[in-house]
């Protein structure tokens, strides 16, 4: 699904270049579930960042597919994110004046789809997460969990074949946290590549495989315990 | 859920941080629309004055000002009568008609009116003939191609408004304004008491619009001896055969009687038409100033949202939100601002000017739809001129900052 040839990204602060991300290659199959952990600072968001095709690497190729990432023009980078990935942020990032079914219905309306598929598909997403009860409350008005099960609610009903996960369980009590990996784990099965940030061994041991990622560089952290358990 | 409706609750969960910007455009358009609706009508209507008046000419006193003799010549300057004869048998080219006047507070049925002493034509031609001296009779300016209408013709006492003479006033009668009458119910044939004097009603004039509305005319000389103002008047009015006429005569007047003010009825008009002027440019003047606060206010709101909703921005833009679609984001946002605010000002402007038109120009307003949707498509083009730079600036956003801004 993903593949990334000598990419490096490299930011010039105050004269001082600083290399965020360096990796000679990586591939990410379809349908597979990939961890990447490392601390804070270690370039994971410009990793998932240059997947998601929103930061151009200062060298390399990024592949989604057969298709070039930056290959593309701006507008049909976002075409590709609209069709193709789907984010969940470590903050939710749920717009705060829209109610959580109008949320969900974000990139149904930024897809073009009529008003009623969007209620329709938003409100089911929803039901499935179980926030049936929560369909017209605000952001404010919801709790930490309730917010990010929205948020992955929005993610999933576009349907989208790759998932970007950035720290989903960093801000989630237990049950919160148990949910959203069971969620991503319910969509691997379902088929979707999944590439998740964390710095949470816990929640990197629910993928099939763990790539370390220090000062910017790429390490194969090999197959996961569970993985080697169902293998 | 369409763009609009991510628009409009945006909008909705946060007017404050419109409303100044909103404010500015509201106010702006409706000063505009309201002094352009008064300029335009002020216009119009010195231009229905000019064509009325034709080429008429005022001697004043000296010391008088213009506004005397609009505030029914009641400054208490006067002239000596004989200039009135002096003029008449001058034998200056043009003078069609010699109308003086005199004007004196009086009291009707407990109501304060002006009372204005006129001089009946008769009572030249009755001179003219006495006099015997067809020498000294008002000649006929060579070029001049005035046609006669059936207003001059009209020797009727209602036609004094029209013609600002009168053929026949018997020194017992007097002609009473449209306004005064309305307010005491006097009639044609009805008796009016004005400084302890019995006049019979010769007629009533038709509503003008103007002072002429609040006055009762009566003949000179009873004036001049109800108010024992001895043989004086307050203003000489002189009808000219027409335009090129009149401006000959003003220096013809001036050397007959040096110590008078002699002006034209044009001078008077063309002074309101250059005080219209002066209060249109000054409208384009303010509307610039108004345009460049109103695009600098909406360009400055519509950059603070952008800055406060950049994680948003981010966001949508990593749900797949193409830059057109922020960008339009903001347009719209922009778009609505003006549309909104533009027609709000318009109605505004437009109310100001129904009301306070009559006040400030005595003028009365009619709507101008032309205009009112002008300023409101100028409104809303501005806002979206105002807003393109910082719905571009949020266009061109790196969607990353809503990973790295957190």
């Amino acid at each position: 699904m993903f593949r990334l040839e000598n990419v490096q990204k490299i930011y010039s602060r105050h004269g001082t270049a600083v290399t965020a991300f360096q990796c000679s290659s990586l591939s990410v199959a379809t349908g597979a579930y990939v961890a990447i952990l490392g601390p804070s600072g270690s370039g994971k968001t410009t990793l998932l960042s240059l997947l998601g095709g929103m930061l151009s690497p200062t060298q390399g190729r990024i592949w989604l597919g057969e298709q070039s990432v930056y290959d593309l023009s701006v507008e049909q980078r976002a075409k590709l994110r609209q069709e193709w990935l789907g984010f969940v942020f470590q903050t939710f990032n749920l717009v705060p004046y829209l109610t959580a079914l109008e949320n969900v219905q974000v990139p149904l309306c930024l897809a073009g789809e009529a008003a009623e598929v969007q209620r329709d598909k938003a409100t089911a997403m929803l039901r499935r997460f179980g926030m049936e009860e929560r369909l017209l409350h605000k952001p404010r008005e919801l709790s930490v969990g309730q917010q990010q099960r929205v948020a992955l609610a929005r993610t999933l009903v576009s349907n989208p074949p790759v998932i970007l996960a950035d720290e989903p369980t960093g801000n989630l009590d237990p049950e919160s946290r148990e949910l959203v990996l069971n969620s991503l784990s319910e969509c691997h099965h379902e088929g979707k590549t999944i590439v998740m940030v964390t710095h949470d061994p816990v929640a990197a041991e629910r993928a099939e495989r763990t790539v370390q990622l220090i000062a910017g560089e790429l390490r194969d952290g090999g197959e996961t315990t569970a993985m080697r358990s169902v293998a | 859920m369409r763009l609009t409706s991510l628009v409009w609750k945006e909008l909705r969960e946060r007017p404050s941080a419109m409303l100044t910007s909103g404010l500015t455009i509201l106010l702006g358009v409706a000063a505009i629309v309201a002094i352009r609706h008064v300029t335009v009508h002020a216009e119009g209507e010195v231009s229905r004055q000019l064509a009325t008046l034709g080429a008429n000419i005022l001697i004043l006193p000296r010391d008088a000002s213009l506004q005397d003799y609009y505030a029914a010549d009641q400054s208490g300057k006067t002239l000596p009568e004989e200039h009135v004869s002096e003029v008449f048998f001058a034998g200056l080219t043009g003078v069609e008609k010699v109308s003086p006047k005199l004007s004196v507070p009086a009291k009707l049925s407990g109501q304060a009116v002006t009372l204005t002493g006129i001089l009946p034509q008769s009572e030249f031609k009755t001179k003219v003939a006495w006099q015997s001296v067809s020498l000294f009779a008002p000649k006929k300016h060579d070029g001049c191609q005035r046609v006669k209408s059936a207003a001059d013709e009209d020797q009727s006492p209602e036609s004094l408004v029209k013609n600002r003479s009168i053929e026949q006033l018997q020194k017992s009668e007097v002609v009473i304004g449209a306004d005064i009458a309305q307010r005491t119910g006097l009639k044609p044939g009805g008796k009016a008491s004005l400084l302890g004097e019995m006049f019979s009603v010769l007629a009533v004039l038709p509503a003008t619009g103007t002072v002429d509305d609040g006055r009762v005319f009566a003949h000179l000389h009873t004036v001049q001896r109800l108010a024992k103002t001895g043989e004086v008047v307050n203003a000489i009015e002189i009808v000219g055969c027409c335009e090129d006429a009149a401006g000959d005569l003003v220096p013809q007047l001036g050397k007959l009687l040096p110590g008078a003010k002699i002006v034209t009825i044009s001078q008077v008009v063309q002074t309101q038409v250059g005080v219209n002027r002066l209060i249109g440019k000054t409208s384009w003047f303010v509307l610039a100033v108004l345009v460049t606060i109103g695009c600098a206010t909406v360009a400055g709101a519509i950059a603070a949202n952008v800055r406060e909703r950049r994680r948003e921005i981010g966001t949508l833009m990593a749900l797949g939100a193409t830059p057109r679609f922020v960008s339009r984001m903001f347009l719209l946002k922009a778009l609505w601002l003006g549309l909104g605010c533009g027609t709000a000002g318009s109605l505004i402007g437009i109310g100001l000017a129904l009301c306070l038109g009559p006040l400030w120009a005595g003028v009365a307003i009619q709507p101008l739809p032309g205009l009112s949707i002008l300023a409101v498509v100028a409104a809303s083009g501005l806002a979206i001129a105002a807003a393109y730079w910082p719905a571009r600036q949020a266009a061109k956003l790196d969607p990353c900052v809503c990973f790295q801004e957190v």
